[in-house]
């Protein structure tokens, strides 16, 4: 198997990983900001 | 405890920098695959954390429905001492010895079903009530995050050393695209369902959803598969560096994984409180429930999100 190759497959499972955990905090985060503004709108 | 939550985050972080450092540049080069089979310390930690996940959504599931009636829930405590009890002795009865797959050592069965049992007192004590319901959809969500990476790492490892991206009627592979598909059933079913019984019948979807998992799990032992072998209690042969480091990206990603769960269970309680909250002042408006919004028109018991 030719290593350099097999390398680009080795970053990209490595950089898929991540990019699903970093969309997941981003929904996180969303979903927090929403809440916030909800929060105030009750408080109101 | 708002403290912890930073100081945890950082631990975490340095943890996965580590782990990270093992995986690339510590760990040995195996002699068949080259490089690409460092996936692996993405790949089977990110397994193990959904299937550990999964688990507690069906306890957190089971004792939320069970939590309806005083009787049934007491009636299932002695049903899980009982079990825990069989889990402990069952693996060193000669006769079922001999059906355990090869490999897999009595000791590891008996402390995993010791584990299980701890798991579920655990979780009945510490969540009480709606929590529980709380925990269940945390881990759901948390769990099909975890799954998804096994199901994109799985390929892009696959097609290197197999020589294909999916190997079609593989039993392994797709019992956990199935599981993927259930747990993200649940999910949807939460998200969409206006009913009051929405906690409940995601619950039961859950119980049974979570019967996939040994499936998964096993499959490997039991099917003639594409995947290899497991590379704990099956018995492979995992050179000891490569186990240690494996065992380091479980630890980071768990952690990993407990700081999410924090995260989106306090989300889940903010919501729901904010949502009484603005069920409540729709009643205290001049003119009563009947001007509410239609934010409001949800119902108290609905499910999350």
């Amino acid at each position: 198997m030719n290593s350099a190759s097999s390398i680009k497959f080795l970053y990209a499972a490595y950089i898929a990983t991540w990019l699903i955990h970093a969309l997941y905090l981003g929904s996180l985060l969303r979903r927090y900001s929403r809440l916030r503004q909800q929060m105030k709108d009750v408080g109101k | 405890m708002k403290r912890a939550f930073p100081i945890l985050a950082v631990l975490t972080a340095f943890l996965l920098a580590y782990a990270l450092y093992q995986a690339l540049v510590v760990a040995p080069t195996d002699a068949l695959q080259g490089d690409v089979y460092r996936i692996i310390y993405y790949h089977v930690p990110s397994a193990w954390t959904a299937f550990l996940l999964f688990f507690i959504n069906f306890i957190a599931s089971v004792q939320y429905l069970a939590s309806a009636r005083p009787s049934t829930q007491r009636a299932l405590k002695w049903i899980v001492v009982a079990l825990g009890i069989i889990g402990l002795i069952a693996p060193f009865v000669p006769q079922v010895r001999q059906q355990l797959p090869v490999g897999m050592y009595p000791s590891s069965v008996a402390t995993t079903a010791l584990i299980l049992v701890g798991l579920y007192f655990l979780i009945g004590r510490y969540f009480p009530g709606q929590d529980l319901d709380v925990l269940a959809v945390t881990a759901a969500e948390v769990g099909v995050v975890f799954c998804s990476i096994v199901l994109v790492t799985g390929p892009i490892w696959a097609r290197p050393v197999w020589g294909i991206w999916w190997a079609p009627g593989d039993i392994r592979l797709t019992a956990t695209l199935v599981l993927w598909l259930i747990y993200v059933s649940y999910l949807v079913l939460r998200r969409f369902s206006d009913s009051a019984q929405t906690q409940k019948l995601a619950a039961v979807l859950a119980v049974f959803g979570a019967l996939d998992v040994p499936l998964v799990y096993f499959s490997i032992w039991y099917f003639r598969t594409q995947h290899p072998q497991p590379v704990i209690g099956g018995g492979g042969s995992m050179d000891p560096r490569m186990l240690h480091v494996l065992l380091i990206s479980w630890m980071a990603f768990l952690c990993f994984a407990f700081l999410v769960c924090w995260s989106r269970f306090r989300l889940e309680k903010l919501r729901r409180e904010v949502e009484e909250a603005e069920a409540l002042e729709s009643l205290l408006e001049p003119g009563g429930p009947t001007t509410q919004t239609s934010k409001a028109r949800v119902p108290l018991s609905r499910g999350p999100q």
